[in-house]
């Protein structure tokens, strides 16, 4: 009989420190250049060259673990990964092991309207490796372009319970390593990308199950899928009767499965020890104040200000707290008019703004700027242009340096709410329609809209329909 | 005598040359006609004619544009192999640094950069007529695991001149050059500077750049000079000594004035003389003769107390455990890959040309130096060698700290023999690595040495020939005390000189 | 005996060593003898020493993060035994990473 497994999950992730020299040496960490072009005797591992280790690397790195309410290590020492690869030049990597410079963080995630605290072991800082390209003639070619860029690397407590859960873990360690400025949240590229350790025990149970680490995962779609699978190959191995083998597996998106690389008894001796070119890290209290106050609001403290303080629904703060550049534009745009409902600014950008807003890393490009924004919902809440105008106006600045104000005098738009002009022209088409009038105050309300409609009709579309409704009320009800 | 100028000190060579005595292009002809002559001694394994000649020629219009010239203008150094140099070859002694060059012969690797030590020689005027032999990755004590082959005692040519660093030895000693670098893991200059009856340093760990030095043990490795007296050895490393912001275990610590140090003497200076460096393990030839240096000192009024450093005899196992464990990872970037040898049968795979490249570039005592290395660090093996050899460690420095409290320098032999016969110890590593035994504890602790001829004894090997041979006396100092150990190994100079 | 054969062999794998079979015994022999002979700080209780790991620097020095031109490409790739201007070749292996 099949029994009710639960599965433990706990994520590894490698995320790319935003620098703009590798964590080593001065080599450049721009993406896309040619093959080893950017390299020198350091990252090329060449003999006699050494280490020297890059402050921002350093600074980010604790910003990263601050964001994740890790505590800071002061001194913590680098290590020696020893194991022999083509793209790993020296033949160890540079890494923290022992002793790394944070420890016991947590971050908050949420699947389905359910909250849970997920824990963090430890944020540690690493070099990355190059990259091998295959199928060329018969041979593999290494570009070291990439290697010894700056990493941490996020160890996650087997605190999860569904894949759904790891994809919320994973997201959530993405938007906030975006928000606080350390990475790009590039998974195509590389600069974000995670391993999972999966088992399964009886639900219910309170020991581990052997555990199953799935390499490389690089997209929030596959994390899920990847766990899923592992999760049903357990599954059937376990109502099987059998044992789950203790081993490193990857995920292939083709066939939806897991394919073993290597047993536990091929597990790699690392030989790991302190590298002896590298004194230990020291990271002073200041300097962690300092990484503390640049990091500024955290993505749950906007939320939390946003719905506290302007009233926002927590829906609304949470899509515009996903990037840090949707939170400067929801800020600049407020400073701009003040006396605006900060939550009219929050509808027009859900719907309208971020559907024209492009993120590149810690970039995002919008169809239109603050001013404009700012511009054209003062001209909406004035009642100067009707909703459904200033979604016309809004398509018709984006992308343009056009003033909203401009394209709505240029073109008329302004809603007609001269009360005389539209009571003249409803007591006209009240005298001209008898009977649809008698429906109205017969209780008929939905024949209202045909006035309304009339008298959209005749002014362009330019009247306020609310103001219409009101006062044909008025003028029916009295006459 | 046209090699007259060979005969010359450092510093009085370089005076001449900046004052315009003598023409550098004049001393470079000199350097490199006696290397030639004494290619028999095999100290050489690169010699760099053509550039040492430009240098010199361009030191020489330097001075007759008027334009002053650096500390070591003139004077010929040679580089121990294991330095980085961009415009000559570097082998590092080992076959897995050459390859087959488009001429079809074998040439070093090709470094695109200077270490930095090298960057200060040439900056400072010095003329680097080439690299010279040594043991193989700087793995030995007598310079016949070269892949050149054994390197030759000038005092003896069937004796070994020392290693790791015998060629600069040789080069010095012979009068092929006035100064060499060596580099010095645990007695790698200090033992064949001993051997050859010159000066040679090994400086406080940090105290000179390792950057562009090939690495055995990085926690370990220093550069360090040889001269044929004190003040030369004095004036290299003021050059070559000094902060350098490449290497991150280079300290921070202003470079004094050693050449002015040694006009200080031993005056004033309290002796230490450590019971366990005068062990059964010593030859009484060297006994007599450190004894000797040792009364002198205390005629010249200096006191001399017996100290105790109690965890010598764990010196040379902890050494093996932790330069091999480096070495071990130190040495994973030599796979083929990017420089030196491959091996690579027809369709062998990946471990395959990794496992038969380094089969093949690597010698015997390099191959059992990184197993050794990589058994400690291992799983279930780490504890037990490794972190426990760490710990050991300690325990020695401490041993240093408790008796620089009450003396200022140790005088002690700088090898327990010798130089011994070509081939001797090759077949047996362990009394191979004895050779080390006086010299590893301060490479262990950081402190810095220098070994300085202190007489010659006379050898009844059973030949025709009874050589006689070089004896060095160690002096050792605290940390970043070279001024003081200067001042000590001039004063000791003079006195064994004075006799 | 506290190194055998099988250990040597073991070692030589994770450090790319493919040893010659006539190598192999008196390997396994001298490494025997020196492991026998390190053993020798057994002797010492360290349990309260501290380890040493540098001696000189207490602390990592930190470098301003500038990016500085490398090498030419080929400069880095011309003592490759292979390359091509796309990078260093080695014999086609699968990645397991």
């Amino acid at each position: 009989m099949a029994r009710t497994y639960e599965p433990v999950i706990g994520l590894e992730i490698h995320a790319q420190l935003l620098t703009a020299s590798k964590l080593f040496c001065g080599c450049s960490t721009d993406f896309g250049k040619p093959p080893n072009s950017n390299v020198c005797p350091v990252c090329l591992g060449l003999p006699g060259a050494l280490p020297v280790l890059n402050e921002r690397a350093v600074r980010l790195a604790v910003r990263a673990a601050l964001a994740l309410n890790c505590s800071i290590v002061e001194t913590s020492i680098f290590a020696r990964k020893n194991y022999f690869y083509p793209d790993l030049p020296k033949g160890y990597q540079i890494s923290q092991y022992e002793l790394p410079f944070s420890e016991k963080g947590w971050l908050d995630i949420e699947v389905e309207g359910r909250k849970k605290r997920a824990g963090i072991t430890r944020v540690h800082m690493e070099e990355d490796a190059g990259k091998n390209v295959h199928g060329r003639g018969g041979d593999s070619l290494v570009d070291l372009n990439r290697a010894g860029t700056p990493l941490v690397e996020i160890v996650g407590e087997p605190d999860l319970r569904s894949s759904a859960e790891a994809a919320a873990y994973m997201r959530a360690v993405r938007d906030i390593l975006v928000f606080v400025g350390v990475n790009d949240g590039n998974l195509e590229e590389g600069s974000f990308r995670c391993d999972a350790n999966v088992s399964l025990r009886p639900l219910g149970e309170t020991t581990f199950g052997t555990r199953v680490e799935l390499k490389n995962i690089n997209s929030f779609r596959f994390v899920q899928r990847a766990i899923d699978a592992e999760i049903a190959r357990q599954t059937v191995i376990l109502d099987g009767g059998g044992q789950v083998l203790q081993e490193t597996r990857s995920f292939d998106p083709e066939s939806g499965k897991t394919a073993s690389l290597r047993s536990k008894e091929e597990a790699h001796d690392y030989r790991y020890f302190p590298d002896p070119d590298l004194p230990p890290v020291v990271i002073g209290e200041a300097l962690v104040e300092e990484e503390r106050a640049a990091m500024g609001e955290l993505p749950s403290q906007v939320r939390r200000r946003w719905v506290d303080e302007l009233g926002l629904t927590e829906a609304a703060a949470q899509t515009l707290s996903q990037h840090p550049g949707y939170v400067r534009f929801f800020e600049g745009v407020r400073a701009q008019v003040p006396g605006l409902e900060p939550k009219k600014i929050a509808n027009f950008m859900q719907t309208e703004v971020l559907r024209g807003a492009v993120v590149q890393g810690q970039r995002v490009s919008f169809s239109v700027s603050e001013g404009q924004l700012a511009e054209l919902l003062t001209l909406l809440d004035a009642g100067t242009i009707s909703g459904k105008q200033a979604k016309e106006v809004f398509a018709l600045v984006e992308g343009t340096d056009q003033s909203p104000k401009a394209v709505v005098a240029e073109r008329g738009m302004e809603v007609v709410s001269d009360a005389g002009e539209l009571e003249s022209l409803l007591r006209d088409l009240i005298a001209r329609n008898p009977k649809q009038v008698e429906s109205i105050r017969a209780g008929k309300k939905q024949v209202m809209g045909f006035f309304v409609g009339q008298v959209m009709k005749a002014t362009q579309g330019s009247a306020d329909p609310k103001v219409v409704s009101e006062l044909l009320e008025k003028l029916v009800t009295e006459s | 005598m046209t090699q007259s100028l060979l005969s010359l000190s450092v510093t009085e060579l370089a005076e001449r040359v900046r004052g315009g005595a003598v023409p550098a292009v004049e001393i470079a002809d000199q350097s490199l006609r006696a290397i030639r002559e004494r290619s028999d001694l095999n100290a050489f394994c690169h010699v760099a004619e053509e550039s040492a000649l430009a240098a010199a020629r361009r030191l020489d219009e330097q001075r007759r544009g008027g334009r002053p010239l650096g500390k070591l203008a003139g004077v010929p150094i040679a580089l121990k192999d294991a330095l980085c140099t961009h415009d000559q070859p570097t082998s590092c002694g080992s076959r897995m640094l050459l390859r087959s060059g488009d001429d079809g012969r074998e040439h070093g690797w090709r470094s695109p950069y200077d270490a930095t030590v090298v960057e200060r020689l040439r900056a400072e005027g010095a003329l680097l007529v080439g690299k010279a032999n040594m043991d193989e990755f700087a793995m030995g004590s007598s310079s016949e695991t070269c892949v050149y082959g054994p390197t030759r005692n000038p005092w003896d040519p069937e004796r070994i001149p020392g290693g790791s660093s015998g060629g600069s030895a040789v080069a010095v000693a012979a009068r092929l050059t006035s100064a060499a670098l060596g580099s010095d893991t645990g007695g790698s200059i200090r033992q064949p500077a001993a051997h050859c009856g010159v000066v040679g340093v090994k400086p406080t760990y940090g105290r000179v750049s390792r950057y562009g030095l090939v690495a055995f043990a990085s926690s370990l490795d220093q550069v360090g000079p040889m001269a044929r007296d004190v003040r030369g050895a004095a004036r290299v490393l003021e050059v070559i000594a000094g902060h350098d912001p490449k290497d991150s275990t280079s300290a921070d610590v202003p470079v004094g004035d050693y050449e002015a140090a040694c006009e200080r003497g031993v005056s004033g200076l309290r002796f230490g003389v450590p019971a366990e460096y005068f062990g059964d393990g010593l030859d009484p030839s060297i006994r007599a003769a450190i004894e000797g240096v040792i009364a002198k000192i205390e005629a010249a009024g200096c006191t001399v107390t017996p100290v105790s450093l109690p965890h010598t005899d764990y010196g040379v196992a902890t050494y093996y455990i932790l330069a091999t464990a480096e070495a071990s990872s130190n040495l994973a970037r030599f796979d083929g890959v990017r420089f030196g040898k491959r091996v690579e049968a027809p369709g062998a795979d990946l471990q395959a040309m990794y496992g038969a490249s380094r089969n093949a570039g690597f010698g015997r005592e390099v191959k059992r130096r990184i197993l050794l290395g990589t058994y400690v660090l291992s799983a279930g093996y780490y504890d037990a060698y490794y972190a426990k050899a760490q710990r050991v460690r300690t325990l020695i420095r401490q041993d240093f700290d408790r008796v620089f409290q009450d003396v200022d320098v140790l005088i002690t032999p700088t090898s327990p023999t010798v130089a011994f016969r070509i081939g001797e110890r090759l077949d047996d590593p362990l009394a191979m690595y004895m050779a080390d035994v006086y010299t590893l504890p301060a490479s262990l602790a950081g402190i810095p040495g220098i070994s300085v001829p202190c007489g010659l004894t006379t050898v009844q090997d059973g030949r025709d020939s009874s050589p006689e041979l070089p004896i060095g006396v160690q002096l050792l100092c605290p940390m970043f005390e070279e001024e003081r150990l200067f001042a000590a190994a001039a004063g000791v100079e003079e006195l064994v000189r004075a006799t | 005996m506290t190194i055998t054969r099988d250990d040597v062999l073991r070692v030589a794998t994770l450090a790319r060593l493919d040893l010659d079979d006539d190598s192999l015994d008196e390997l396994v022999h001298e490494l025997d003898r020196i492991v026998g002979y390190v053993r020798k700080l057994d002797e010492l209780d360290t349990s309260d020493v501290p380890p040493t790991t540098q001696v000189a620097v207490s602390s990592a020095p930190l470098r301003p993060d500038e990016a500085r031109p490398g090498l030419p490409t080929e400069v880095a790739l011309r003592e490759a035994p292979r390359s091509t201007p796309e990078g260093f070749r080695v014999p086609a292996f699968v990645d397991e990473t």
